[in-house]
């Protein structure tokens, strides 16, 4: 630490920063533009001007620009000096030269950090008389507005969007007074943190268009501290609310995991709790529609179809640890099922077991940052992990890092690290059948497939400790490679290897895990992180259950009476066959979801649950971090949480059914009442989670007495707001799940609990540039410590298991009637409840399925893929690198039930095939109902029976 | 003791002066434009809505009685609902004094009571007049640099027209 | 002592009630009148009926009793304060001939001891509400009149040298030559401002101090009780002017009207007068109120009746 004097009072500061840092951190109003915590300093807008002296004798001085200043001990400065407060005044005046009288209609007011810095330097009366210049604005797609005449030329855009996020597609143009910050054309931006441009831009330029159509200005804006549910990350959100409609989600800084960035699924994938396809009542089938009725209704329904006999319980990777654990408490422990097929079961487990096994380091987001060589091992995760990929992209830069270390420039200097980063070499090794976002960075990439990619794995594993098992009929190219890869690997101070489930395949983890830990054995940094498909993935691996196929056999044995479903589409894992064959087999289905599926359809018993934004629940992500999400809106009545649900389902069977394991009082669900119970008695009953009732304070939580308040205190309309329905003012709606008031009453600082922070805001700081208050030091923890709880953070104390001797897989042959057929890395458009949120959609319907085939091969334009579904019609997309025998198709969007990998048989366009319906926008594809109260009968996915002597569809193996 | 009776005394005197108070419904007042009653929205000269949506009548609002809703067709931002919930109102003004386009003005019209307090309601249609109010020239649309319909980028008042990215002129 | 008619004894009181509810409206008025406004004259002839319609409102408005308050006593107390003005009208003679009991000896004794009871009325409202703003008002409306009393006895005790009798009929028959106000100005200066405080009226309604107490001692009062409070008050308004007109202005007697427009004119102006000072004059401290009381009006009224006696010993025959 060192001491630097601002304006004669000492303040502790951090070497190796630059003074702008250790001005904010000293808690000063230092105002700024082009400086981004996590971007570094390039000095571009001139604003940040102090005057250092040079020693106590100085009084002369210099003005300096505080961010390209490293903090020296001693450093003498003054803010408040009149000469630096003419500069910065004159400089935001030259900013404001052209900027546009328009903030009264600019989404940014009321956050904009140039509004903030403005106010701050006190420049308020424009003595500018001549013409403005102006720009034309672009379309950048659905999710950025583009309104380029705000612009101050900060450069933060591009920085962010090109060398942060890796985007070619946005660049500056022109040149003096004139620079321009857009695309080449107009078009949608096509890097996937886009979104993030809302939030980096100090002013209005780049906005949030989504949110743009349902604003609210952000003193009106209810929040609520959440995680993502898009993918396994686990990021941390904000969900804004007004008037119980979600009107955008943000950024919500988690040192460890999403940092500054979230990616374009997560912002812009919460349109599903607003859209027309959520249930709102209890429905049930009334002469085959499904028709609203009143819950007790429902639950009396639910009473006569529990006594019929057994009641087996699905749960789901999408729904919270106490959705599931409460459907858990209901059947019993032996009649629940997680909801994922064997072969996702199969690979969820053999994740968890390799991560608990691990002797290495299982690495955060921000540990990935840091690492100096990766590894991924099959697995896109630029489509699967977004966010996680956004990390790797940093961990490239890690050598330039160095280099810079050697030549004495400070990390945060970013214009001449950049400079040196040009010379050094990248460390990140990329193994995946197709190509990934990532390649471009990549030192080397290595196309082949799945089983290939694993037992390149092995060979590197095998390369690292001589004692793990030896490949078997290596090429002598790939044993080169494998031998560069190692050497890399090992040579790393902090390597890390990358794998997951997208392929299916568990050979792949494994693969990833032994050269993981073989490197573990030299270097205990070594990193191995496995993505996981959905938002709860890892949770529910812990929790435990029967797989869907068991469910089947002993629905076809008879042994069910009924089903109940929490919050999952069986339809997007079940062949069209075995569904049908599920529902014939089991009399009554229950279903509990805030989203009609098709599954709903079938369902004797539809009950409208919360989605994310309405309830409190825990999700625990794919690196082991349990975190909570809180509600933004109060569900009104019926809706209620999918637990409360099974509560009183609960009511009605427990005095008619005997057939039921012997309830432990202490998971007895009768006597919850509040979801802090039921995480309660999940802690307790599942010792592996027993840390979850600490992921975030409780709804018992006060601060200074008071519960949180999740308005800003200026929030507007309170007694206005619901008088057109009824004149009487009415109390906030109180939330029993919640420490929150609802409302702009009760206490707000920046030293609560980080996992309750609402929003950010602190006094001259209105823009999201508050962060930096709510920080131990910029770019580090929380003031309240960073949110959640690691379940694997140490390596595990028990002594490694034996190594299994994993099962090397054979190479990988191609066949000449069939294909192997493998999901396309698509981040729009697979993920199921994203693709109901209209903005997604609107980007993903951009960008109709395709098959793409190797670009080695000729292949007609269009081409039939039978699958077990039928034969489906694609237009086919050369592939460079593909290997051969290798096709991709996006998941889940070509059929709705699809589990990778499989082959499937590919035949040219015949006008039979051509009539069969292929892909359909998944707006359309799940039903879109005009009253969410009336759903009409629930379109189905296009179901073709099976037809055709050649419709052979295999699963390629049953379990690894 | 003799200030008290002068007081008293003065007092009396008032018997003889003329009685301030104005007879109010035989006999009307006259309000200044700038009297502080009953709130509108008012239009441009080009009669379109003067109401950008901006919100800052709302957050100026002591007794948080307005509440709107931002939509927007073309570029042009207007309010979906406006509300005033007239039995909360203080008149005190603030919004008018936030309001960035002239939009809301309080006008000298106070005779707007009601037996029943849901009507004391008022909704856009209720609040928006189809003249500009004390305001008659001003245009926010001219001077804010946004395209709406009717003028195009660079066409409001002190603005050159879009700059030609490929010109290589300094 | 003759009997009076029966018609008297009903109709005096309904009189005095009629007189203090109309008080209401001329109070308003002449207010209005000394601050350049109108004051109410809507309802009725010049808004004469305003009275009666506050009055209906009062009737009507709905008659609660807080929970806290000791409900018996909380009753009683407007009760006690209506009933010791009105007894005291029985003695004032408005002529020779109309009154009820001129003639009785201790009239004027009567007159301070119903003036006396009428602390309970205050007292026993402030501490039977139950709430601190009605208990510390109760507690100087007790402190003030106990100590005006005093003085206001005192201050009489001229008048009845002088008469030698306490039959405020015969006070007035004495006034035949020369009205009290001459020989006894200081008594009637003291025995005017111990009245104003009696009453409680402005500057002297510290009981009620609206601006810190609420209103004081029927802070918890409402409907028609609240009203006997009011009515109370103004019927005091009148019994003090009629005691002022009876004990130094000569009563009934004077040349060319009637008595008995004699009587209701020099009462009449006391009344405007009473109303003038609230017109013109703030409230003093309390401090200010009770120094103004011990340390000026006492000494003031002893020195009064040894000036009173030593004249009256120097002129007495023999």
């Amino acid at each position: 630490m060192a001491t630097i004097h601002l304006d004669g009072k000492p303040c502790a500061a951090r070497s190796g920063t630059n003074l702008l840092q250790a001005c904010l951190e000293a808690g000063a109003d230092l105002p700024y533009f082009c400086w981004h915590p996590e971007l570094g300093s390039v000095g571009a807008c001139r604003q940040c001007a102090v005057r250092q002296f040079s020693g106590p004798e100085d009084k002369t001085g210099r003005i300096v620009m505080a961010c390209m200043t490293p903090v020296t001990d001693g450093a003498l400065l003054s803010i408040n000096d009149a000469e630096a407060r003419e500069f910065r005044e004159n400089v935001i005046e030259w900013m404001m030269v052209n900027h546009p009288h328009d903030c009264p209609v600019c989404e940014e007011g009321g956050e904009c950090h140039l509004q903030d810095m403005t106010a701050m330097t006190g420049h308020n009366k424009r003595r500018y008389r001549f013409t403005k210049r102006t720009h034309t604005s672009q379309n950048l797609g659905p999710f950025v507005k583009h309104e380029m005449n705000r612009c101050i030329a900060c450069y933060r855009c591009v920085r962010f969007y090109h060398d942060y996020a890796g985007g070619e597609d946005l660049a500056v143009f022109a040149s003096h007074d004139n620079v321009y910050f857009g695309r080449a054309t107009d078009g949608t931006l096509e890097n996937a943190f886009s979104g993030n441009l809302a939030e980096i831009c100090p002013t209005g330029v780049f906005t949030d268009k989504p949110f743009s159509a349902a604003y609210s200005r952000k003193w009106d804006l209810s929040g609520a501290p959440s995680v993502c549910v898009h993918c396994a990350t686990g990021c941390n959100i904000i969900v804004n609310a007004r008037q119980d409609t979600v009107r955008r989600v943000l950024n919500r800084y988690n040192g460890e995991v999403n940092r500054y960035a979230l990616c374009d699924l997560g912002r812009f994938g919460y349109g599903f709790v607003n859209a027309p396809t959520r249930i709102r009542a209890p429905l049930r089938v009334i002469s085959e529609q499904q028709t609203p009725i009143p819950a007790q209704d429902a639950l009396t329904r639910f009473a006569r179809m529990a006594a019929d006999g057994p009641v087996i319980g699905i749960g789901s990777s999408r729904a919270s640890l106490e959705t599931n654990f409460s459907l858990r408490a209901l059947v019993g422990p032996d009649r629940f099922s997680t909801g994922q097929t064997r072969q996702e079961q199969t690979c969820t487990d053999c994740a968890l077991s390799l991560l608990r096994a691990h002797p290495g380091a299982i690495p955060t987001l921000h540990d990935m940052e840091s690492a100096d060589a990766v590894l991924v091992l099959g697995e896109d995760v630029s489509a699967t992990a977004p966010r996680l990929g956004l990390a790797l992209r940093q961990s490239v830069r890690q050598p330039s890092f160095h280099a810079a270390d050697a030549a004495k420039v400070p990390r945060w200097m970013d214009a001449a690290v950049r400079t040196l980063g040009a010379e050094c070499p990248s460390a990140l090794f990329i193994a995946t059948p197709a190509p990934t976002e990532l390649d471009s960075i990549a030192r080397e990439t290595v196309r082949t497939a799945p089983d290939n990619i694993a037992r390149l794995g092995f060979a590197i594993a095998h390369r690292i400790n001589p004692a793990a098992p030896p490949v078997p009929d290596m090429p002598d190219t790939d044993a080169a490679q494998a031998d560069r890869i190692a050497a890399t690997l090992v040579a790393a101070g902090k390597p890390l290897i990358v794998s997951g489930m997208q392929y299916g395949s568990p050979a792949l983890m494994q693969a990833a895990a032994s050269i993981a830990s073989a490197l573990a054995t030299q270097n205990p940094a070594a990193g191995l992180s496995l993505v996981l498909p959905d938002c709860n993935s890892m949770g529910l691996t812990i929790l435990g259950g029967l797989t869907l196929e068991d469910v089947l056999e002993k629905a076809a044995t008879g042994e069910i009476a009924t089903l109940v479903i929490a919050e999952n589409d069986l339809s997007r894992r079940l062949d069209p066959s075995s569904l049908t064959k599920l529902k014939n087999d089991v009399p009554n289905i229950v279903l509990i979801d805030h989203t009609l599926t098709p599954l709903s359809r079938d369902a004797a018993l539809v009950l409208p649950a919360t989605p994310f934004t309405e309830c409190t629940g825990t999700l625990v992500s794919q690196e082991g971090r349990i975190q909570r999400f809180f509600p933004a809106i109060t569900p009104a009545a019926p809706v209620q949480a999918a637990w409360r649900w099974v509560r009183m389902l609960a009511e009605q069977i427990s005095t008619n059914d005997e057939t039921l394991p012997d309830r432990n009082p202490a998971t007895d669900l009768r006597t919850w009442t509040r979801v802090d119970d039921v995480t309660a008695a999940l802690s307790r009953a599942c010792p592996a989670l027993a840390e979850a009732i600490n992921a975030a304070p409780n709804a018992d939580y006060r601060a200074d007495n008071q519960k949180i308040r999740s308005e800003p205190a200026r929030a507007s309309g309170r007694t206005v707001i619901r008088s057109h329905i009824s004149v009487r003012d009415q109390p906030p709606p109180q939330n029993p799940d919640t420490p929150f008031s609802n409302s702009m009453e009760g206490a707000y600082s920046p030293d609560l609990p980080a996992a309750l922070i609402p929003f950010f805001q602190v006094p001259s700081w209105n823009s999201g540039q508050s962060l930096t208050r709510f920080q131990q030091e910029i770019g580090g923890a929380m003031r309240g410590g960073d949110p959640g709880i690691r379940l694997f953070a140490t390596p595990s104390d028990s002594p490694p298991e034996p190594p299994r001797t994993p099962d090397i897989p054979a190479a990988f042959t191609p066949r000449d009637d069939e294909m192997l057929l493998l999901p396309e890395g698509r981040l729009f458009g697979p993920e199921e409840l994203s693709a109901l949120s209209p903005s997604v959609a609107a980007r993903s319907a951009a960008d109709a399925p395709t098959l793409s085939l190797p670009a080695g091969t000729p292949y007609p334009p269009r081409m039939t893929l039978h699958l077990s579904d039928g034969p489906h019609d694609l237009a086919t997309r050369p592939v460079t690198n593909l290997p051969d025998g290798i096709a991709l198709c996006p998941p889940h969007m070509v059929m709705r039930a699809f589990a990778f990998p499989r082959t499937a048989r590919l035949s040219p366009v015949t006008s039979a095939a051509a009539v069969t319906p292929g892909y359909a926008a998944p707006g359309h594809a799940t039903p879109v109902t005009p009253s969410p109260l009336t759903p009409a009968p629930v379109t189905p996915i296009p179901v073709t029976p099976a037809s055709g002597p050649t419709a052979s569809v295999t699963p390629r193996r049953d379990r690894p | 003791m003799s200030g008290t009776l002068r007081t008293l005394f003065l007092t009396f005197l008032h018997a003889f002066r003329r009685r301030e108070t104005v007879q109010y419904p035989e006999e009307k007042p006259y309000l200044p434009p700038r009297y502080r009653g009953r709130i509108i929205l008012s239009r441009d000269p080009d009669g379109e809505e003067r109401c950008v949506s901006c919100n800052l009548c709302a957050v100026a609002c002591p007794v948080d009685c307005i509440s709107l809703q931002k939509a927007e067709t073309e570029g042009r931002w207007y309010p979906e609902y406006f509300r005033i919930n007239f039995s909360r109102c203080i008149f005190c003004g603030f919004c008018e004094e936030a309001c960035p386009t002239y939009a809301i003005q309080l006008t000298p019209d106070f005779e707007m009571s009601e037996y029943s307090r849901p009507n004391l309601v008022y909704e856009k249609e209720d609040l928006l007049i189809s003249g500009t109010g004390k305001y008659p020239d001003y245009n926010f649309y001219r001077v804010a640099g946004v395209p709406v319909p009717g003028k195009e980028r660079g066409e409001s008042e002190h603005e050159r027209p879009p700059v030609d990215l490929h010109s290589l002129l300094p | 002592m003759t009997q009076p008619p029966l018609l008297t004894i009903i109709l005096t009181p309904l009189l005095i009630l009629a007189l203090a509810t109309l008080l209401t409206w001329v109070e308003r008025r002449l207010l209005g009148l000394w601050q350049d406004r109108y004051g109410p004259n809507r309802v009725g002839p010049g808004g004469l009926f305003q009275a009666v319609a506050d009055g209906i409102k009062l009737l009507f408005k709905q008659d609660w009793i807080p929970p806290f308050a000791d409900k018996a006593v909380f009753i009683l107390a407007p009760a006690i304060g209506m009933m010791t003005v009105m007894l005291s009208f029985a003695v004032i003679p408005v002529t020779a001939r109309q009154s009820i009991a001129d003639h009785l000896n201790v009239g004027l004794l009567f007159v301070l001891a119903m003036m006396s009871l009428g602390v309970y009325a205050v007292v026993l409202a402030g501490w039977a509400s139950n709430s601190k703003y009605a208990l510390l008002g109760g507690m100087r409306a007790a402190a003030q009149m106990i100590s005006y009393e005093v003085f206001m006895g005192l201050s009489l005790l001229g008048v009845v040298m002088i008469t030698g009798s306490f039959s405020l009929h015969d006070i007035v028959t004495a006034q035949s030559g020369l009205w009290f106000i001459i020989p006894q100005c200081a008594g009637f200066v003291v025995f005017l401002l111990a009245g104003i405080a009696e009453t409680h009226r402005l500057p002297f309604d510290l009981p009620e101090g609206e601006n810190e107490l609420g209103a004081g001692f029927h802070t918890e009062y409402s409907g028609m009780k609240f009203g006997m409070f009011f009515l109370a008050e103004y019927a005091g308004i009148i019994l003090v002017s009629a005691l002022v007109t009876t004990l130094y202005l000569g009563g009934w007697q004077g040349p060319l009207l009637p008595p008995v427009l004699w009587f209701a004119l020099k009462t009449g102006a006391l009344v405007a007068f009473f109303i003038l000072l609230r017109a013109a004059l703030p409230r003093p401290r309390y401090d200010q109120l009770m120094a103004l009381g011990w340390k000026v009006l006492l000494p003031v009224s002893l020195l009064n009746i040894a000036a009173t006696g030593t004249v009256l010993m120097l002129h007495a025959p023999g």
